[in-house]
C-alpha cells in the first residue's frame, strides 16, 4: 500500500476529504517554495503537489504561468524540483511531481522516477500525458513504486475514463472544468456529474481540482470528491503577498480554511 | 507502399497525442470527422471548387532559365506564391475552416506567427462566414503591424500574447488554452504539419496537392522525375506537402532546408532537426530545441514563419528513417538566394521560399548541371520586402505605419 493509499484510507476513516496543495519548486525562490510548502502543510494540507516549472505550460492559467516564469528565470533545474521533493516529503505529507512530460522524458524516464522513490516523492501527475502514451512511465512507476495520477475531464467518454482510472494509481484527477488551471468564483457543476460518473467504473479514491480556491467551494467539492485540489489561490498567496512573512502567513491561513472545508463540518 | 501515421497517430517513434485529456475526445471527434469528410465525394469535390475558384489552384509550375543557368541545375518552381493570400497555407486553412463548417461549429481559433496563417485563417473565415480569433505573440505583433492590420481588415479579433518569449510557441499555448474551454463551439484552425494526431496528417492531406500537382507537372514538363524536390521547413506544411507525392519515388532526393539563422553552431538558428533532439512539444514527439532540461529554447531566423523551435513529427519520422534529408540554410546563404531570385526571375520570393532556393543552390553544386531540382516556392515576398530592405540597406529611415509601431 502506498502513502498515498494509505492517506486516504485514514481520511475515508475520518469521514473527510483529503486536502491537496499544489505549489512550484523554485517560486519565489528554491528556500521560500520548501517554506511554502512547510506553511501549507502546518496549515493542514494531506498531499503536496510540487510543480516543476515548465516553459510551455499550456494547462495552466495565468497565475500559475507567472510563477513557473519567475521560478526558471530564477534558475530553478529539474534536480532543483527534487531538492524540494525531499524537502516536502521531510513534512510526513506524501508528496507527488506535477509536472508537463518533456522534462521528465529529457531528464530519462528511469533516472527521473528514480531519484523521486530516493527523494521521498510518491508519484507523479502528468497533465499532458495520457495513459496511451504512458508505457515507459508507468513501467516505471511500478519498478520504483511511485503511483500515476492520470486526469479525466468533462469531455473524456466513458470509455476513456473507465481506462484512464484503471491505469492510475494513488488517485484520480478529475478537472471539473473544461478549462486551464486558476481560482473561480464558482465551483463547477461539471464537477459532480465527472465523479459520478467516474463512481461507476472504479472504486479508486477520485480529488477534483480546478477552480478551488476558499474553505466554502472547499465544502461543495468535499460532500462528493474523496479529495479536493488546490493550486492558484495558494500560489496567489506568494503573488499578492508584500513580504515573505506575511505570503507564508497567507498561505497557513489558506490552508487552514480549506482543511475546516475537506472536513466536511 | 508508405502509410504512415499508424492508427493512434505514430509515425514512427514520433507523433502521438501529448495533450491534456480534457482534448483528447475532441481530438478523436476531429480526427473521425476529417476521415469521413475525406471519404465524402460532396465535400472534396466542394474543397476542390473553393480552390479551383477561390485560391487559385492548382499553381503553376515555372522553369526558372535565368535562375537555373545562376545555380548550374534546371531549376523548376512550384509556384505556391501565387495562391490567393500569397502563400500554400491557403489550401490547409480551407480545407480546414469547410471541415468546421461541416461540423458545425461557428467560432474558429488560429495561431500566428508572422501573420501568414493568421491572414489565411482571417481569410478563409470571411468566406465562409465564420467567427476568427487570432492569437499571435505580442513581440510578433510589434513586427508584423501590416498583417495585424490584414487580420482585421478581414473582419478577425487579433489578441496579442503576453506570456513567455511572446512569439510563435506562446500564441499556440495560448490557443490550445483558449481552446481546452471552448472546443464545444470552436475549431482550432492549426497552421503547420505539427501538433497532437490528427493534424500533421490532416495538414498534409490538405497540404499534398503541392507535390501531386508538382509531380504530374514536371512529368508534362520534363517526361521524368525530378532529381531532388526541396522545400523549406519551419513547422513543416509546405514540405510534407510537396514530398509526400514522390515518398514512393524513390530516385527523387527529397530536401528539407531548415532555418540556420546565424549558423547552427552559435545557437541562434530554427533547425530543428539538423540541431535539436527528440522531446515532446505543442502535443507531439518530435525533434525540437531544448536545453538540458526540457525547457524549450527561442529559436532565431530572418524568417519568422521558420521561426518555430519545433518541427512536425512526420519530418521527424522521415529523417530518422533516412527518406528525406534535412540541412540548414544561414539567414546570409537565404537573402542571397532571395536576391538572386528577384534579380533573375523578377520574383520576389518570401524569405522562407528564400531557404529552399538556397538549399537549391547547394544542391545544385552536388547533383550537376544535368540535374533536374523542383523547389517549392510556398510564398511571396510582399510580406518580407520591409525586412529584406532592411537587410540590404535598401532603407534609410524606419517607415513608421501608424503612430508608435514602426515595422
Amino acid at each position: 500500500m502506498s502513502a498515498i493509499d494509505e492517506l486516504f484510507v485514514r481520511t475515508r476513516a475520518a469521514n473527510r476529504a483529503a486536502l491537496v496543495g499544489y505549489l512550484p519548486a523554485g517560486f519565489p525562490s528554491k528556500e521560500l517554495s520548501v517554506k511554502a510548502i512547510e506553511a501549507m502543510v502546518d496549515g493542514g494540507v494531506d498531499l503536496v503537489e510540487v510543480g516543476l516549472p515548465y516553459s510551455d505550460p499550456v494547462m495552466d492559467g495565468p497565475t500559475i504561468q507567472a510563477a513557473a516564469d519567475q521560478a526558471l528565470r530564477a534558475g530553478t533545474r529539474t534536480t532543483d524540483v527534487i531538492d524540494v521533493v525531499r524537502a516536502s516529503a521531510a513534512t510526513g505529507a506524501p508528496t507527488v511531481v506535477m509536472t508537463y512530460w518533456n522534462p521528465v522524458e529529457r531528464f530519462g524516464v528511469n533516472r527521473f522516477a528514480e531519484a523521486l522513490a530516493d527523494a521521498g516523492g510518491a508519484g507523479l501527475i502528468t497533465p499532458d500525458l495520457i495513459p496511451d502514451e504512458a508505457g515507459e512511465w508507468v513501467a516505471a512507476s511500478e519498478q520504483y513504486g511511485l503511483d500515476r495520477i492520470f486526469l479525466v475531464a468533462p469531455s473524456s467518454t466513458d470509455a476513456r475514463l473507465a481506462m484512464t482510472a484503471e491505469a492510475a494509481s494513488g488517485f484520480v484527477y478529475a478537472t471539473a472544468v473544461m478549462g486551464v488551471t486558476g481560482a473561480r468564483e464558482q465551483t463547477s457543476a461539471l464537477g459532480p456529474e465527472l465523479v459520478a460518473r467516474l463512481r461507476k467504473v472504479t472504486d479508486k479514491p477520485v480529488g477534483v481540482g480546478l477552480g478551488v480556491s476558499n474553505g466554502d467551494q472547499a465544502r461543495e467539492v468535499a460532500a462528493f470528491a474523496d479529495a479536493v485540489i488546490v493550486g492558484s489561490a495558494l500560489v496567489r498567496c506568494l503573488l499578492d503577498a508584500e513580504d515573505e512573512s506575511a505570503g507564508l502567513e497567507a498561505i497557513r491561513r489558506l490552508a487552514q480554511d480549506l482543511r475546516a472545508g475537506v472536513e466536511r463540518t | 507502399m508508405y502509410a504512415q501515421p499508424d492508427p493512434t497517430g505514430h509515425f514512427g517513434r514520433f507523433g502521438g497525442r501529448f495533450m491534456p485529456e480534457a482534448l483528447i475526445a475532441p481530438l478523436d471527434e476531429l480526427d473521425k470527422a476529417w476521415t469521413d469528410a475525406k471519404a465524402d465525394p460532396a465535400f472534396m469535390a466542394e474543397l476542390d471548387r473553393m480552390l479551383r475558384e477561390y485560391a487559385n489552384v492548382p499553381s503553376p509550375l515555372y522553369e526558372a532559365h535565368r535562375f537555373s543557368e545562376a545555380a548550374g541545375a534546371r531549376i523548376l518552381l512550384k509556384r505556391e506564391d501565387l495562391n490567393h493570400t500569397g502563400a500554400h497555407k491557403i489550401r490547409n486553412v480551407i480545407g480546414q475552416a469547410l471541415l468546421a463548417k461541416r461540423i458545425g461549429k461557428p467560432r474558429a481559433i488560429a495561431e500566428t506567427g508572422a501573420g501568414q496563417h493568421g491572414v489565411a485563417s482571417a481569410t478563409a473565415c470571411a468566406y465562409l462566414d465564420l467567427e476568427c480569433v487570432v492569437y499571435m505573440g505580442e513581440l510578433d505583433t510589434q513586427r508584423q503591424a501590416l498583417n495585424v492590420a490584414r487580420m482585421k481588415m478581414l473582419g478577425a479579433e487579433v489578441v496579442p500574447v503576453t506570456t513567455g518569449s511572446r512569439t510563435l510557441k506562446d500564441a499556440i499555448n495560448e490557443a490550445l488554452r483558449d481552446w481546452v474551454a471552448s472546443v464545444d463551439t470552436t475549431s482550432y484552425l492549426f497552421g503547420t504539419a505539427a501538433g497532437p494526431h490528427p493534424f500533421p496528417s490532416m495538414v498534409r492531406d490538405l497540404t499534398r496537392g503541392i507535390g501531386d500537382e508538382a509531380r504530374a507537372q514536371v512529368l508534362e514538363l520534363t517526361g521524368t522525375l525530378p532529381d531532388a524536390a526541396v522545400a523549406c521547413v519551419g513547422g513543416g506544411s509546405n514540405a510534407i506537402g510537396l514530398f509526400t507525392a514522390f515518398i514512393d519515388d524513390a530516385d527523387v532526393k527529397l530536401v528539407g532546408i531548415e532555418a540556420g539563422g546565424d549558423g547552427v553552431e552559435t545557437g541562434r538558428h530554427a533547425a530543428t532537426i539538423t540541431g535539436g533532439d527528440v522531446g515532446v512539444l505543442h502535443g507531439a514527439r518530435s525533434f525540437l530545441l531544448q536545453d538540458e532540461d526540457g525547457q524549450t529554447i527561442e529559436s532565431h531566423s530572418i524568417s519568422a514563419g521558420l521561426d518555430y523551435p519545433g518541427v512536425g513529427p512526420e519530418h521527424s519520422f522521415l529523417a530518422d528513417t533516412g527518406r528525406a534529408s534535412y540541412v540548414p540554410a544561414t539567414d546570409a546563404a537565404a537573402m542571397s538566394a532571395f536576391d538572386l531570385l528577384c534579380k533573375t526571375e523578377g520574383i520576389i520570393p518570401a524569405i522562407e521560399s528564400a531557404h529552399a532556393l538556397a538549399g537549391a543552390l547547394e544542391l545544385a553544386k552536388e547533383l550537376g548541371p544535368d540535374s533536374t531540382i523542383l523547389v517549392n516556392l510556398s510564398g511571396r515576398g510582399d510580406k518580407d520586402v520591409h525586412t529584406a530592405a532592411e537587410y540590404f540597406g535598401l532603407i534609410d529611415e524606419p517607415v513608421v505605419l501608424e503612430q508608435g509601431v514602426e515595422e
